[in-house]
């Protein structure tokens, strides 16, 4: 196999396709090497997110499908919530219906006349009316579109829901519902477009050009996922293992951050839900470790014992944003809280840390009950639904600021001391130190899965390391992800998938690259990031960090901002941001 | 490997599309899933169960019955064994099936059909898949 670059540029406005063969960016191999490229040549750098020349760029790479794990596409866009850089991935069927559909790369600009989904495979493109499936959630929207769309089995619907039709600035994608492109506010981007749903479907064939080197190592990389314990954590209780773990650390963002523990946690643990409502796994296309968790929700609707039942996936960071973080502490409740973001087409983690912020906004006086329609406090359920109802129609100027997301609206009202949005995008689930801290405000994407700070801080208490060493793990960690990430190679499965595994499996199929390649392809793409998001508007030294952060031990440490803002300029110091 | 193919176990199902993985590039040297006999298909999309077609190894096999180039013989167990060499790529064992679970590759002009060979059932995670 040589590495093919092939592109779909699709033109909303003019209602164009074009294809478009690049061997020239073969270098950067796929993923958001080839996404983020792509990017920096179609964005408009002084036009803002939601402008329609602006660019979605949807990226797989040449591993995708074919080696377990590999389950992942990227998409970079221009953020609205932030203004800067973009980037989000999602797993399901999305990258088994691009290998197979021919495009390593699709990207979508312009806005289209009226409410549209496209359909992208193997028989082209159709530009579809979607005026009819405007306005409905995302489980209605996907149902509609499986019976309209061909490819059952080898496709993948992504779709916004109201949130991002009213262009909520951490509206999510929903990806075949159980997965999203989640954070940073590509829904909006979508809504700003009248793109209701991209389907891609693949049902083309490719033939294995050196089957025995190439099963060798499948078989290798399968049997570490399989039958080694390396998965174990993902397979067993998921994610949410990790909430009653960082509790006992003191790292679990309660109630704003108020706290770093949770007294209620044994009732949302990820024990409490497998114990109580787990139903089922899932797993991407091509993952055979299923880290998908499946809870039930029953709920009594009416008397006479009418029930109705709810399927919804559960994570880590859902119980974190909507549990702990919102001191709701049942099950159910964190379920009818997933449920309402689910539908609606909104990020999770950002939902629920905005409630956070505006039940504290509300408590010091910043938000009157006449704006909000309610009157809210720490673990007031029926409340935060109301509101999030409410973010969506945005009958007032409140409403519509809350739709900018926390730190927009901290900057208008006030209340930053306790705005946990470094970086402008709302914290994940881990208060453990200040590498957490500087991964989040320094990561390209504000994410904790740019370079794991939460995890270096657990090494660096344990191993005693200096912030210089802290500072150059965060840097390495995020160089390394960036090939992981040109893979598209679940973050999950980083332990089995190591440079030499990586070096073997793309030989495989015929592309050579040595450990080196490998770790200069990270760096280029690191620089690459770096330069995109410093002319978008990113700005290091206009880093906010709340007050909060500082007045919550992260680990039984009492953070000094002093210190972290040494840590900064470090960071800026080794990389030239 | 003897026996017939049997998914018993589909409850536990993760729909991770393995079997149809191992399936596509053992036995049409193919990474596409498309091109695997075993087919996995949630029921009316992921949130309910999860489905596979497969062969149901018939003991006096339909498709094996309609060709008449004998490309396909009947196996002592079930199902059938396939020899492309013999092949024309008609498409009647595709018709015959009762089950509806041949399908046919117009590129390769050639039936994709189960051989009962059970490397399916060696890469499914959860062991829903079984040879009996």
């Amino acid at each position: 196999m040589d590495l093919t670059i092939r592109i779909l540029e699709i033109n909303l406005t003019a209602k164009q396709v074009k294809v478009i063969e690049r061997a020239d960016l073969s270098p950067y191999l796929g993923g958001v090497g080839l996404a983020g490229k792509l990017f920096t040549e179609y964005v408009h750098y002084n036009q803002e997110a939601l402008d329609p020349s602006q660019p979605v760029v949807l990226a797989c790479g040449p591993l995708s499908t074919i080696f377990p794990m590999a389950t992942k596409a990227v998409a970079v866009f221009r953020s609205p919530l932030t203004g800067a850089w973009g980037e989000s991935y999602a797993g399901m069927r999305i990258a088994l219906a691009m290998r197979m559909s021919g495009y390593q790369a699709i990207i979508i600009h312009g806005r289209a006349e009226r409410p549209t989904y496209l359909v992208i495979g193997t028989k082209g493109v159709q530009f579809r009316d979607a005026s009819a499936l405007w306005g409905l959630p995302t489980d209605e929207t996907g149902r509609i579109l499986r019976q309209l769309v061909p490819g059952r089995g080898f496709r993948s619907c992504l779709r916004i829901g109201p949130a991002g039709e009213s262009m909520i600035a951490f509206a999510n994608v929903n990806v075949d519902t159980y997965r999203h492109f989640g954070r940073l506010g590509l829904g909006a981007v979508f809504g700003s477009k009248l793109l209701k749903s991209v389907v891609v479907y693949g049902d083309r064939g490719e033939s294995i050009p050196d089957f025995k080197r190439y099963r060798e190592i499948y078989d290798q990389i399968y049997q570490a996922a399989v039958n080694t314990d390396m998965m174990g954590k993902y397979h067993g209780l998921g994610t949410s293992v990790n909430v009653a773990l960082l509790n006992s650390m003191g790292a679990l963002p309660t109630r704003n951050l108020k706290q770093s523990s949770f007294e209620n946690v044994a009732n949302i643990s990820g024990e409490a839900f497998a114990r109580d409502s787990l139903v089922r796994k899932v797993a991407c296309s091509g993952c055979p470790v299923g880290c998908i968790h499946i809870g039930l929700r029953r709920r009594l609707f009416g008397p006479e014992y009418e029930y109705e039942s709810a399927y919804l996936a559960y994570d880590h960071e859902l119980i974190y944003a909507l549990g702990s973080q919102l001191g709701v502490s049942k099950q159910e409740q964190i379920y009818d809280l997933i449920e309402k973001v689910e539908l609606a087409g909104m990020d999770a983690i950002s939902a629920g840390v905005l409630l956070a912020w505006l039940t504290e906004a509300q408590e010091q006086g910043l938000v009157t009950e006449k704006e909000l329609g309610v009157k809210l406090s720490f673990g007031s359920t029926d409340q935060y639904l109301k509101v999030l109802d409410q973010i969506i129609k945005q009958p007032n100027e409140l409403y519509r600021l809350l739709a900018r997301g926390t730190y927009h609206t901290a900057e208008v009202l006030g209340g930053r001391a306790y705005a946990l949005a470094p970086g402008k995008l709302e914290m994940a689930g881990y208060h453990t130190g200040y590498a957490n801290l500087v991964g989040l405000s320094l990561g390209a994407r504000h994410s904790h899965l740019d370079n794991a700070g939460y995890s270096i801080d657990q090494k660096a208490a344990r191993f005693n390391y200096s912030h210089d060493r802290v500072i150059d793990e965060l840097i390495a960690e995020e160089k390394w992800r960036n090939v992981l990430n040109s893979l598209c190679i679940c973050l999950f499965a980083r332990e089995i998938y190591t440079s030499k595994t990586i070096c073997t499996a793309l030989a495989s199929v015929g592309i050579n690259m040595t450990a080196e390649d490998l770790d200069s392809l990270g760096n280029k793409i690191f620089t690459l990031k770096n330069q995109a998001r410093t002319s978008l508007g990113f700005n290091p030294d206009g880093i906010h960090f709340a007050d909060r952060f500082f007045e919550t031990t992260a680990m039984a440490q009492e953070l000094d901002r002093d210190t972290l803002v040494r840590l900064v300029k470090a960071y800026q110091a080794k990389t030239g941001l | 490997m003897p026996g017939i193919l049997h998914a018993n176990q589909m409850k536990k199902c993760i729909g991770c599309y393995s079997c149809m993985l191992a399936c596509a590039r053992n036995i049409r040297k193919n990474f596409s899933p498309h091109q695997s006999a075993i087919q996995i298909r949630s029921v009316g999309g992921l949130q309910s169960r999860l489905a596979a077609d497969i062969c149901r190894g018939c003991k006096e096999p339909p498709c094996a019955a309609a060709c008449y180039c004998g490309a396909l013989t009947p196996r002592p167990e079930g199902g059938v064994r396939y020899s492309a060499k013999k092949c024309l790529g008609c498409g009647d064992c595709v018709d015959a099936c009762i089950a509806g679970v041949i399908r046919f590759d117009t590129e390769q002009n050639s039936p994709i059909i189960c051989i009962q060979c059970g490397i399916c059932t060696k890469y499914c995670p959860h062991e829903v898949l079984s040879m009996e």
